[in-house]
């Protein structure tokens, strides 16, 4: 009997996959094959010819054209029966998926809470013992993703504006770094306070205009920023060193010792996790905090927001400047680790990835934001063959997570406050 | 007097292309209110499908003036195909979405499209032949401006002529400036909402293509970069003029031009983006609605 009705919700799942948003198996079919040849044409120039004009010689690659005519093929049905899924789950989008149910029952029962805790304290704790200094190296450079995802999940996620020149406030913090390090021997610690500060101010600075722009404006404005710091760090030579960069910045020092480069990684390592448990819990502490909560009613509706009193500017201002304060403080970071820097690092491509790890991860939500960012580094760095792919990757997952997932991987959740009536009713009795 | 008229030329041919791009920008905006960000790619798309066109055509042994008719044909059909599938793939299962939705879903595929370019064709930057020919009179007249400047100011003035009537008296550009009102009305009366916004795309992407071509020509190399700054500079000129308003795109894509190539001539050429930049960062703060543009409230 059951495995009677295994077989019937598999057939139906295969007709239900065949057909999704068509009248039959054949009109699916035709669909496919339609979609196949329309990409076929749509790719032919670029993917199947090149041309040298120099030493005038076309190359055919007709090999392409059956890889595409196949993947589109196949991928057409999975599109149409993802879209068809979509909108059948329509009502129900607020479900948790099973990983999430899972994830929610670890943090609400204390005993799994505090194993799970402890599980992943011991894992970070062995970390660098326990691997190379390649590996460690990775995982700082993942570490300072996951701050920098953080620190712009407060203005994308939390908040709602769309920041696309977040990389500024990154390398005015590593600039910082890396100038007061030349010239007057600062220190890291000292460096790291100065770095969030300055991020802060650079961000009331920019916020403060551009923050009464809608949406869409203020994600131009500030990629135009963004743009604006790169070339002023490339063409200021005298001051910045120019497209050369800074070499030999200092790494951390702890109380004076000279340390070897392992030592002083695995040092990094842990000033890493130190940061990012900071940052973890100060988000977490805002999110459910009076501010954190205007931020939401925010993003969600300005003009209800503004009815119910709330400071729209200073509201915007204080999530855009806390956001560029943790920017400042991973580019004093980020030059620490690699001890060199130079414009390149801190492109438009910087702030795309950032991006692409808060919206894939799950925008507003922190668990998200972690799992993004340890996905988006850490596979690349292991996947080396595809590292090519990369940012082909990231764009193709950005749209398909917006069509699709606009949540991200792990949906954020509203802190809910429960009203028990009941026991309020029976405890004013007694 | 020469320098300066060499900058107001080159400003001008600026201007023009900026323009070309500009009125995709601001025709999607119009109607959809989305900043289609992958609007520049589709005129790197269109300069590159006119290289391999040429580069093709060159080997067969076309004479010149085919070449380039035949190059701006190709460019366009695919640039055309490629507007019409990004907003079948990209932005129609997102209407209706929070708005920053499909903004992320535009910059991923501007992402992808780069990407996918530089890793298909090269990146490095590739020679673009010079498919304009030099013209005999102005040679003559041993003028400053080149044929290429000519041919593209030209070009441009007709196109933006051209789009200006249709959008004004054909029933398709009726039926644009239409559901640029009111989305849901045009519904109503009878409008295919879908139809018109591939139509919008398709317009936009093909001009975006002849500016593509035309510019590389002029300039001599691409490659897969060109389309980010272009569109930025583009979008500039946009929201200086008024986003979604057709003339004022083509102004602030001409005063978007001049200003660069004053600043660039008699300031510094480092810094030509940067002017750019704070032009718009300027503009936005004091005229958000643009020159030409009117200032809208915000309805519940």
């Amino acid at each position: 009997m059951s495995i009677l009705t295994q077989e019937s919700s598999q057939q139906s799942f295969l007709s239900a996959f065949l057909t999704a948003g068509c009248d039959s198996v054949a009109h699916a079919l035709r669909k496919s094959f339609l979609a196949a040849i329309w990409f076929v044409f749509l790719t032919f120039p670029i993917m199947v010819i090149r041309v040298n004009t120099i030493e005038n010689t076309v190359v055919w690659r007709w090999e392409n054209m059956a890889y595409i005519a196949i993947s589109i093929f196949f991928g057409s049905y999975i599109w149409r029966w993802l879209l068809a899924r979509k909108e059948i789950k329509k009502d129900e989008s607020k479900e948790e998926t099973r990983f999430e149910g899972l994830l929610t029952q670890v943090q609400t029962k204390p005993v799994l809470k505090y194993a799970a805790l402890g599980v992943i304290a011991l894992i970070a704790i062995a970390f660098p013992q326990v691997v190379d200094l390649y590996q460690t190296n990775i995982m700082v450079s993942c570490l300072v993703y996951v701050v920098l995802g953080l620190g712009l999940n407060i203005v994308v996620g939390l908040a709602g504006l769309l920041d696309l020149g977040y990389v500024a406030f990154y390398a005015v913090g590593a600039y910082a770094y890396a100038l007061c390090n030349m010239h007057w021997g600062l220190g890291f610690w000292y460096a790291l306070p100065l770095g969030a500060v300055l991020g802060t101010l650079l961000g009331v600075l920019l916020g403060f205009p551009v923050l009464r722009l809608r949406g869409d404006y203020l994600a131009i404005v500030t990629l135009g920023f963004g743009e604006i710091i790169r070339l002023v760090l490339e063409n200021w030579g005298e001051v910045t060193m120019g497209p050369s960069g800074i070499s030999r910045i200092d790494r951390p020092e702890f109380f004076n010792m000279k340390m070897s480069i392992v030592d002083s990684t695995t040092y990094m390592y842990y000033i890493m996790i130190g940061l990012v448990i900071f940052t973890i819990f100060f988000v977490n502490r805002l999110q459910n905090s009076r501010i954190g909560r205007a931020w939401l009613a925010l993003r969600e509706d300005e003009i209800a927001c503004q009815a119910m009193g709330i400071d729209k500017m200073k509201t915007k201002l204080l999530a855009f400047a806390l956001g560029a304060t943790w920017a400042g403080m991973a580019g004093v970071v980020f030059a620490a680790k690699t001890s060199f820097i130079n414009p390149a690092s801190f492109t438009f491509w910087e702030s795309a990835i950032i991006l692409s790890i808060v919206v894939i991860g799950g925008m507003g939500s922190i668990r998200g934001v972690i799992a993004g960012a340890i996905i988006l580094v850490l596979l690349p760095e292991y996947l080396r063959d595809f590292a090519e792919f990369r940012m082909l990757l990231f764009g193709a997952i950005m749209v398909l997570v917006m069509v699709f997932r606009p949540q991200g991987l792990i949906s954020a959740k509203r802190k809910i406050y429960k009203y028990e009536a009941s026991n309020t009713a029976s405890a004013g009795n007694e | 007097m020469e320098y300066f008229l060499e900058l107001l030329l080159g400003g001008l041919t600026r201007g023009s292309i900026y323009a070309l791009i500009a009125l995709g920008y601001t025709m999607v905006y119009g109607i959809i209110e989305l900043i289609n960000f992958a609007h520049g790619e589709i005129y790197m798309i269109g300069a590159f499908t006119g290289l391999i066109v040429a580069g093709l055509l060159t080997m067969l042994g076309f004479p010149g003036a085919s070449i380039l008719a035949i190059a701006l044909v190709c460019a366009i059909v695919w640039a055309a195909a490629y507007g019409y599938t990004i907003e079948k793939i990209a932005y129609k299962p997102l209407r209706g979405a929070p708005r920053l939705s499909p903004l992320i879903s535009a910059i991923g595929m501007s992402i992808f499209l780069q990407n996918y370019v530089m890793l298909s064709q090269t990146s490095d930057f590739l020679p673009f032949p010079e498919l304009i020919p030099e013209f005999e009179f102005l040679k003559a007249n041993n003028s400053i401006m080149s044929s290429s400047e000519l041919v593209i100011v030209i070009v441009t003035i007709l196109s933006c002529v051209g789009l200006s009537l249709f959008i004004k008296f054909t029933k398709l550009g009726k039926a644009m400036r239409a559901t640029a009102q009111n989305r849901t009305m045009a519904m109503l009366v009878g409008i295919n909402v879908d139809m018109v916004i591939s139509a919008t795309f398709i317009i936009g992407s093909s001009l975006a293509a002849v500016g593509g071509v035309l510019i590389a020509s002029h300039v001599g190399q691409i490659n897969y970069y060109i389309g980010f700054i272009a569109g930025i500079k583009a979008f500039t000129a946009a929201v200086l003029g008024g986003i979604g308003s057709i003339p004022g795109a083509m102004l602030g894509a001409l005063v978007l031009g001049l200003t660069e190539a004053f600043a660039t001539g008699y300031v510094s050429s480092d810094y030509e983006d940067v002017f750019a930049f704070c032009l718009l960062v300027l503009i936005l703060i004091f005229r958000p609605a643009g020159i030409m543009g009117k200032e809208k409230t915000q309805k519940v």
